[in-house]
């Protein structure tokens, strides 16, 4: 869709509150895109902060969060209209601007993360819509001069069955906006749901078919300059000097100029900027950062998980445990730093005035992005508005703690005195840090005689992501950050004597949450060396986990479920073998199993991956398959194919040619299958991620007998003798 | 300056030659369905047709549309009703959108020249767009129900 962005909409924004006219419409409609400004014709009035409605009867449901692909631009008007009993097909979406309204119902900042969106969304979303049907019916009784009680509403109109009356939400709207909004609603019963958890057509879908959706790369505005900067090329690195003489020359290029990032050169769209930036001269002070080497980063953290380190978690006497093991197995796993790659790089507009900064951005992290451009800017947060646009992917990288990339948007703006769109290239992108972290993990573990797991010792070494954010207080307890020990110090499986320790070493690499943050690395470490100790014990993998899964019925029917439609036992094709994998994380169960085969030559080819989630109440079914299959095939390009190394301080990689995707080719067949639940709906986004690189490690042992400890895999740790 | 066609409508353009086609559809013509995504042809976000083939446009100068007819996602169809859009828009392929007007022009030359794709075929046109969102499986569902959908139409 076409992003509706308003401007000058501060005042209107108290929920419930009428809107007291001037609301000014202004899409930005690309000259020859299909205009879409027919689906917002008359003036929309609202009900609520989240639900106003215009005389043509068009809903607009106002989201708070970003749409980043996960669907929430359909999944949360789902939820109004349910309760609203709006008719879908007069249903649009527009994003909200930055407010304390607006703000996530748990982190109390305006952002999207962390897979909550539907899970703290569920009821506010459901009572707003139910507030403005109350008002509506209230405004058509009271015009009709009937009794509310006797009314009802139902597809987009208010009706009075007993003198076969009706009248359409539109024609409402003005009136129902002037009664006092109820101070309490009853929400409907789940079994009268009609909408939510029947599988809707996303919103968003026709208009990603045909170009008119509006990424923030895709904002122009008038006098709009661009700009991309050269960034230091090791992390925490400084300009010295700059000669800017060869990049003024090129045709195109209106400015170069310093800013507290590195250089940016400002130019009359991307191609004479980024030729521009060429052309320059700089000398850099490089600092410490220029002394980074994952080669030795990696010996330090192998050093570090040899030794005992904060603890996470104790249950029993692990180390007694191990002595009086029948058989004690060790491992280390390792993974990569880890580039989030959206398919849109990253930018920012900005207009910048004296007493008002407009910013335009695909952000994930309205709240702190806006507290950040204030600053730089020298007004106030309330000077500053943002819009949110539809983002190109985001995965954690747009809900960035330091807002780099706002940030630098509006240094930029400042000093260029002009509106400008910063434009970060691929190259930019998989060389600016804000990585997933590095991780290296020490298990050992011990088995009873009859190779039940007795004893597991856990010991993490790896970067803290909450150090020094605003989340710091929220996420780090004890010395423990929560994002590092996520899916270890709350392993799932029952096992008698367990500890975790963590090592949190600092460097200069920026790291950030990546989807799936800490699990990313946890699901395949744990699940990994779970399948190890299975093996050690003698026990089938599936077996030895259901057996230790007896408090958790959740995660018991998921794996159940999940080894029935992968007919765990079956027979397969001469060359295939499976491997089975569970993890819990953001509140949801899932649970997969992958059937591969490796080629003589070390080489990987996943074939299908079974999926089984339970997440709770669905409310659009399909999404949820959707976001399962997306997190399958972003954790199999985290399991197959992609890491960041560093040497000197240089980050090693640049562009998709060695920081390479899975493609269409590689790509598995997926099943995904959603348990039925009735609980509050979890988490979607992320879990898929976890369970794959285990799964397809531990079908890599079934296959060939050998075990896949770092990622990603390489063909040369595989290769037949 | 440079002349050719965009999606039937005759433009001429003032851009240096070397010029990335992309960019000049980006902002020069002011058309932003056709995406930046590597800048090195190897994710195909930027992918338009040049007189009916694929190219990806982040490498192409526009001196090579001299004289010929470019479309871009915004020509494939006035009204969704190409055969991809239909079978895009039925199976809710796209999450976050930015790599489908790619998507959607590499598997539009792929039905141009194959009635009836096999995977294999999809495998081989469709390798060079990456999505990192990881939509592949229902884009490939979505191809052969565009050529279902075009043979229906074909027939009629």
């Amino acid at each position: 869709m076409t992003v509706a962005t308003r401007m000058k909409r501060r005042d209107f924004l108290k929920t419930g509150a009428a809107l007291s006219g001037g609301l000014l419409l202004n899409l930005y409609v690309p000259d020859w895109a299909p205009a879409r400004a027919a689906q917002a014709s008359s003036k929309p009035v609202a009900l609520n902060a989240f639900v106003h409605i215009s005389s043509d009867d068009w809903v607009t449901v106002i989201s708070n969060h970003s749409e980043m692909g996960q669907g929430i631009y359909t999944s949360l008007p789902m939820l109004i209209a349910e309760e609203l009993e709006a008719d879908w097909s007069k249903i649009r979406v527009e994003s909200s601007p930055v407010a304390a309204v607006y703000n996530h119902t748990v982190f109390g900042i305006m952002m999207t993360g962390g897979s909550t969106t539907t899970n703290s969304e569920y009821d506010r979303f459901r009572k707003m819509g139910a507030m403005a049907r109350v008002m509506l019916i209230d405004a058509a009784a009271q015009g009709w001069g009937v009794d509310s009680g006797t009314c009802h509403a139902e597809k987009g109109y208010v009706l009075h069955a007993a003198s076969k009356r009706r009248a359409s939400f539109g024609s409402l709207a003005e009136a129902a906006s002037k009664i006092e909004p109820p101070k309490d609603v009853v929400l409907k019963d789940p079994k009268d749901f009609t909408i939510i958890g029947k599988p809707k057509h996303r919103l968003d879908t026709p208009s990603k078919t045909n170009g008119a959706a509006q990424f923030g790369l895709d904002v122009y505005i008038p006098g709009l300059l661009t700009a991309v900067v050269a960034r230091a090329p090791v992390f925490g690195g400084k300009v010295t000097s700059f000669n800017a003489d060869k990049a003024k020359a090129v045709p195109g290029v209106v400015n170069v100029l310093e800013v507290p990032s590195g250089v940016a050169v400002i130019a009359k769209g991307f191609w004479p900027a980024k030729l521009g930036r060429e052309k320059l001269d700089i000398i850099w002070e490089e600092g410490p950062g220029a002394q980074i080497s994952t080669v030795a980063m990696r010996e330090q953290f192998a050093a570090l998980s040899k030794t005992p380190g904060a603890v996470a978690k104790k249950v029993g006497d692990p180390s007694g445990a191990l002595a009086g093991a029948a058989k004690t197995i060790t491992a280390e796993f390792e993974v990569p730093y880890l580039s989030h790659s959206m398919m849109e790089p990253l930018n920012t507009v900005v207009d910048l005035h004296e007493d008002h900064c407009e910013i335009w951005s695909g952000t994930q992290f309205q709240t702190g992005d806006r507290a950040a451009a204030a600053r730089v800017a020298g007004l106030k947060p309330e000077q500053v508005d943002i819009h949110t646009t539809l983002l190109g992917g985001g995965f954690g990288r747009r809900a960035n703690p330091a807002s780099d990339f706002v940030t630098e948007a509006v240094q930029v703006a400042k000093v260029a005195k002009a509106p400008v769109k910063v434009v970060w290239t691929r190259e930019d992108d998989i060389r600016g840090g804000w990585y997933r972290p590095m991780w290296y993990d020490h298990f050992e573990a011990g088995v009873d005689a009859s190779g039940n797991p007795v004893a597991w010792k856990h010991t993490i070494v790896g970067q803290s992501i909450f150090d020094g954010t605003m989340f710091a207080s929220f996420g780090i307890k004890d010395g423990i950050d929560s994002a590092s020990v996520e899916g270890a110090a709350d392993i799932i499986y029952t096992i008698p004597n367990i500890q975790v320790d963590l090592h949190s070493p600092k460097n200069e690499v920026p790291v950030q949450w990546w989807r799936s943050v800490g699990h990313s690395h946890t699901g395949f470490s744990v699940e990994a060396f779970f399948d190890e100790v299975a093996h050690a014990g003698g026990k089938d993998p599936y077996q030895l986990r259901r057996s230790l899964l007896a408090g958790q019925p959740r995660m018991l029917a998921v794996l159940d479920l999940v080894a029935e439609k992968a007919h765990w036992n079956g027979p397969l094709p001469a060359g295939h073998a499976r491997g089975i994998a569970t993890h819990f994380s953001f509140d949801s169960y899932v649970a997969q199993v992958a059937e591969v085969s490796v080629t003589k030559d070390g080489a990987v080819r996943v074939h299908r991956i079974v999926a089984a989630v339970d997440c709770g109440r669905t409310v659009n079914p399909d999404t949820v398959k959707a976001q399962l299959e997306g997190g399958i095939i972003f954790g199999l390009t985290a399991a197959l194919k992609t890491e960041i190394t560093l040497d000197k301080g240089r980050v090693q990689q640049r562009n998709f040619h060695d920081y390479p995707m899975v493609r269409m080719f590689e790509s598995p067949e997926i099943e995904v299958y959603i348990v039925p639940s009735t609980e509050h709906p979890t988490g979607v986004g992320e879990p898929g991620v976890p369970p794959v690189a285990p799964a397809v490690a531990n079908a890599i042992f079934a296959a060939t007998g050998k075990r896949v400890r770092r990622l990603p895999i390489k063909p040369e740790d595989l290769r037949s003798a | 300056m440079i002349s050719f066609t965009v999606n039937g409508k005759p433009v001429s353009v003032e851009d240096p030659p070397s010029t990335p086609l992309l960019w000049v559809i980006r902002d020069s013509l002011n058309l932003t369905g056709t995406k930046f995504g590597c800048g090195m042809a190897l994710c195909g976000a930027c992918t338009v047709h040049i007189d009916g083939q694929a190219v990806r446009s982040c490498v192409a100068p526009v001196s090579r549309a001299e004289g010929k007819k470019v479309t871009t996602i915004e020509g494939i169809s006035p009204d969704l009703t190409h055969p991809l859009q239909q079978a895009w828009i039925e199976i809710d392929v796209p999450q976050c959108g930015y790599c489908q007007s790619g998507q959607i022009m590499s598997a539009a030359v792929l039905l141009a020249e194959k009635a009836a794709p096999t995977d294999e075929d999809i495998d081989e046109a469709m390798s060079g767009n990456i999505c990192r969102c990881g939509t592949y499986p229902r884009i490939r569902r979505a191809i052969h129900r565009a050529a279902e959908i075009k043979a229906q139409k074909g027939a009629k």
